[in-house]
């Protein structure tokens, strides 16, 4: 069976905390459980100060096991994601998007 | 029984509970009588299956241990958290009987009826007021009118119609209409469209734009993601927007690079306003606002240079000193370059189909209402008096006014408020004490809400549970699409919706019978303007667009006389053209141009005061998991955003000593609040930005902590009486004085 991952072109997202909240509500996690959680990155160059937001997957990522055995398309962060940044399905898939996409990241957790 | 069994419900939000100015469409999965979770409907052109965190976290919001779910009366003083449950006939019994007696003895406009953000609840409010006979509909303490309004004067004086930046959001088939084009710059003003939900715009719109090409100006005084993003970010002082407006006028109109077409043809006044703008040269401008010069014709020169573009604007325009004024200027931009109801510019925006969910107009006013009602409001009105453009624009009171008017009593005094989900005191009153003390000694005040919030705990005499978004029956065509919310649930505990508790109220308390016996009769006379109904919408997924050549859908309406109700070609206005000298602010008394004023208090208006008070403060920095002062109770959402924070820069807070993380106060002349420092460099070293709304659920609510609202809420450091000369615009909680003291050296 081919291995499931997430894709997530961080470049895209915006720190709207709703994957985070979207995970918490489908596992219904309690406080400071998440299976996804948004970092802010500031960065400074001579010019400009830059604001980047990188999602992580945590260990209570299960990559929604349960919703999708009940038929939905994909895990909730990836459905509510606001930005549309980020993409569900087998790693060799995702890792092939990858090469179009420079600022993202490729999680394959179990 | 198992998720993925439950019966799913579609819907319309635009309601409390997840807060929502929007219109998201949502599947909302109920278990038996119990929503067991809130998704994005995928099928719906507005979010297309996204939704946020505060719609993500319905589920705690419905059945959160402290929703107050019965009636309740006072039983001690007010401010003592002494209540009693009572049924819903003693409670609408008793109110019937004060506010009957208030009206024979001091008549109806001595009870104003209190509404906060503008979502569906402006159509109940507006219906038992009117019932009821007062004028006096107001958002209380939110000092110059500033939220929306101003902006939407500006743009009805202006070009008789209200504009937003076009994401395709007027056409169903969105991003894939053949007949929309993304704008090729869009300038974000003064908002961050990431956090927040803005009126009838879902900010992940411009996210969307960008993937299919649009850039980015950004004007801004931090740095955000956006300006990250941003080909050019001027960052301004906050409080000059208007300024920059007039410069970027100056650079477009004498650099010949206007729209010469649109301006000959459906302009009007473009010689004067030429004149006006000749002043504010990008060098002055550049002192103003600490933009430099270059950058500022920059911006001018990629807005005005590709067609189509599109500004999206924020909050803070209303705010400014005179947010009216800036509004026009900033419409001014999109006219002289003719990115008006032109894909991918400033699309004229109107209500889906024509219906209307709560009349702003007097023509709106006058369909529902009656011509008598409209003249017999302006008499009494509050403020209607003082400002003609509160006069002739809408009919809602100015707050800075009221208070005035709460205090001494004249012309007539307030005895009475309805309150409805509107939290004052923890949420949009500007000097919250000052609106504390002079509501104590109302007579009687009824508070409609979901939870106890510093603004019951303080004034209700009776409180009534209102049912959140997915517990009611509701409508929405602002703006489009056309759009119901259905009812899921039945009422958590004994609550109801806005809807069914005024139409209740106003059964009774009604000069002339009111015509509709259920919610549902109302709802369906109101759609009919739209040749629909409830139950047809709701067939439907819930939402519809109006069809080709409605009035309602985009594009180039002033061409094909669909702006004017004489059917001609033009706009509404006047002189039937985009008036860049404004008749109707002439008629009203003010200038018909515009012009820059500087914030009352700033470095430069008041330098005294600046050296002891040396940053400017900038209020209601947006939070993408709270709405205003909501959802602080919920813990999905507090987790995320645990603590009042205000952003200072990072050299700045070196220098005083302060680290991140460190509670710190702000002060001013006004008071002073406590919030944990972020030190950032994405901060202005002079600016210190703070979020609005902060209580907390989890303190004492009695008084006077209040939830400690006096402690957090930031707008206990700003003002009310700074109103512009238009009565729209006009305060500090953008661009106010302060400076900041470590907790630790604090001087209890």
């Amino acid at each position: 069976m081919p291995r499931n991952g997430l894709l997530i072109e961080y470049g895209y997202c915006t720190g709207c905390h709703a994957c985070e909240v979207a995970c918490k509500q489908e596992h219904n996690y309690s406080e400071g459980m998440c299976g996804i959680r948004v970092d802010e990155l500031v960065t400074v160059s001579p010019d400009k100060v830059q604001v980047d937001y990188v999602p992580i997957t945590t260990r209570f990522c299960d990559l929604c096991a349960d919703r999708l055995k009940r038929g939905e398309e994909t895990p909730a962060c990836v459905k509510h994601c606001q930005s549309l940044c980020m993409w569900y399905g087998p790693v060799t898939e995702l890792s092939k998007m990858m090469e179009d996409k420079p600022r993202s990241s490729l999680f394959t957790p179990r | 029984m198992a998720k993925g069994d439950e019966k799913k419900v579609l819907s319309t939000m635009w309601s409390a509970g997840c807060g929502s100015h929007g219109g998201c469409g949502c599947e909302i999965y109920v278990d038996g009588d119990k929503v067991t979770r809130v998704e994005g409907d995928k099928n719906h052109p507005f979010n297309q299956g996204r939704l946020c965190a505060k719609g993500l976290a319905l589920p705690q919001y419905i059945y959160h241990p402290d929703r107050v779910t019965h009636p309740l009366k006072r039983v001690g003083e007010r401010g003592e958290g002494r209540w009693q449950q009572i049924s819903w006939d003693e409670a609408y019994d008793t109110i019937e009987k004060k506010l009957k007696d208030i009206r024979e003895k001091f008549g109806a406009e001595s009870v104003i009826f209190c509404q906060g953000t503008g979502r569906d609840i402006g159509g109940p409010i507006t219906f038992l007021m009117y019932a009821y006979g007062s004028p006096n509909w107001v958002q209380v303490g939110l000092a110059g009118h500033a939220c929306y309004t101003p902006r939407l004067g500006a743009m009805f004086a202006t070009q008789g119609h209200y504009s937003v930046a076009d994401c395709s959001q007027f056409l169903e088939k969105r991003y894939d209409s053949p007949e929309w084009t993304p704008p090729k710059y869009i300038i974000m003003w003064a908002q961050n469209p990431a956090a927040g939900c803005h009126d009838g715009f879902y900010g992940h719109w411009i996210i969307d734009c960008m993937r299919r090409g649009s850039k980015l100006i950004t004007i801004d005084p931090r740095y955000t993601w956006f300006t990250s993003r941003s080909e050019v970010h001027l960052q301004n002082r906050p409080g000059t927007d208007g300024a920059i407006a007039l410069g970027m006028l100056n650079v477009i109109i004498n650099e010949g690079i206007y729209d010469k077409e649109f301006v000959e043809n459906w302009c009007y006044g473009f010689d004067e306003l030429k004149e006006r703008v000749q002043e504010y040269t990008p060098e002055k401008v550049a002192e103003i606002t600490w933009v430099p010069a270059d950058l500022l014709r920059k911006a001018a020169r990629l807005y005005a240079t590709n067609k189509p573009s599109a500004i999206q604007w924020g909050e803070p325009v209303d705010a400014m000193p005179a947010g009216s004024v800036v509004a026009q200027a900033i419409n001014h931009l999109w006219a002289i370059t003719g990115n008006i109801d032109n894909p991918g510019g400033n699309v004229i925006a109107r209500n889906s189909h024509g219906v209307t969910t709560y009349p702003f107009s007097s023509a709106e006013l006058t369909k529902l209402y009656g011509a008598d009602l409209v003249k017999k409001l302006n008499e009494k009105r509050i403020g209607a008096d003082r400002y003609p453009m509160i006069k002739g624009f809408r009919g809602w009171v100015q707050p800075d006014v009221l208070i005035e008017q709460m205090e001494t009593g004249k012309p007539y005094r307030v005895r009475a408020a309805w309150i409805q989900t509107s939290n004052i005191l923890g949420g949009q009153a500007s000097d919250p004490r000052r609106h504390y003390e002079a509501m104590k000694k109302l007579d009687f005040i009824v508070v409609v809400d979901l939870f106890q919030n510093p603004t019951s705990m303080a004034l209700a005499d009776i409180f009534l549970p209102a049912a959140s978004i997915c517990e009611k029956e509701s409508f929405r065509s602002w703006w489009q699409p056309l759009g119901v919310s259905v009812k899921a649930i039945e009422g958590v505990g004994e609550s109801m919706s806005d809807w069914e508790i005024n139409l209740e109220m106003a059964k009774r308390l009604a000069t002339t019978p009111i015509k509709f016996n259920t919610v549902r009769e109302l709802i369906d006379d109101r759609l009919k303007d739209g040749n629909t109904s409830f139950e047809k919408l709701k067939a439907k997924g819930c939402w519809e667009y109006p069809p080709e050549g409605h009035n309602t859908r985009p594009y180039y309406r002033y061409r094909r006389g669909l702006l004017r109700a004489d059917g001609q070609p033009g706009f509404d206005t006047p002189t039937g053209k985009v008036e860049l000298y404004s008749k109707r602010y002439e008629d009203w008394g003010l200038d018909p141009l515009p012009y820059y004023e500087e914030p009352k208090e700033s470095p430069v208006a008041t330098p005294e005061l600046a050296k002891e008070y040396p940053f400017i403060l900038t209020t209601g920095r947006r939070s993408p998991v709270f709405f205003h002062s909501e959802h602080r109770m919920i813990p999905w959402l507090r987790e995320l955003d645990p603590y009042p924070e205000c952003e200072i820069n990072d050299r700045t807070a070196e220098a005083l000593g302060i680290s991140s993380g460190e509670w710190v106060y702000i002060e001013n002349r006004h008071g002073r609040v406590k919030m944990k420092a972020k030190v950032t460099p994405t901060a202005h070293p002079r600016v210190i930005t703070a979020p609005h709304g902060w209580w907390l659920p989890e303190t004492e609510g009695k008084a006077p902590n209040l939830f400690s609202t006096w402690d957090y809420n930031i707008n206990n450091l700003t003002s009310m009486g700074n109103q512009a000369k238009s009565g729209f615009g006009g305060t500090d909680y953008r661009s106010g004085l302060c400076r900041i003291v470590k907790v630790s050296d604090g001087k209890e």
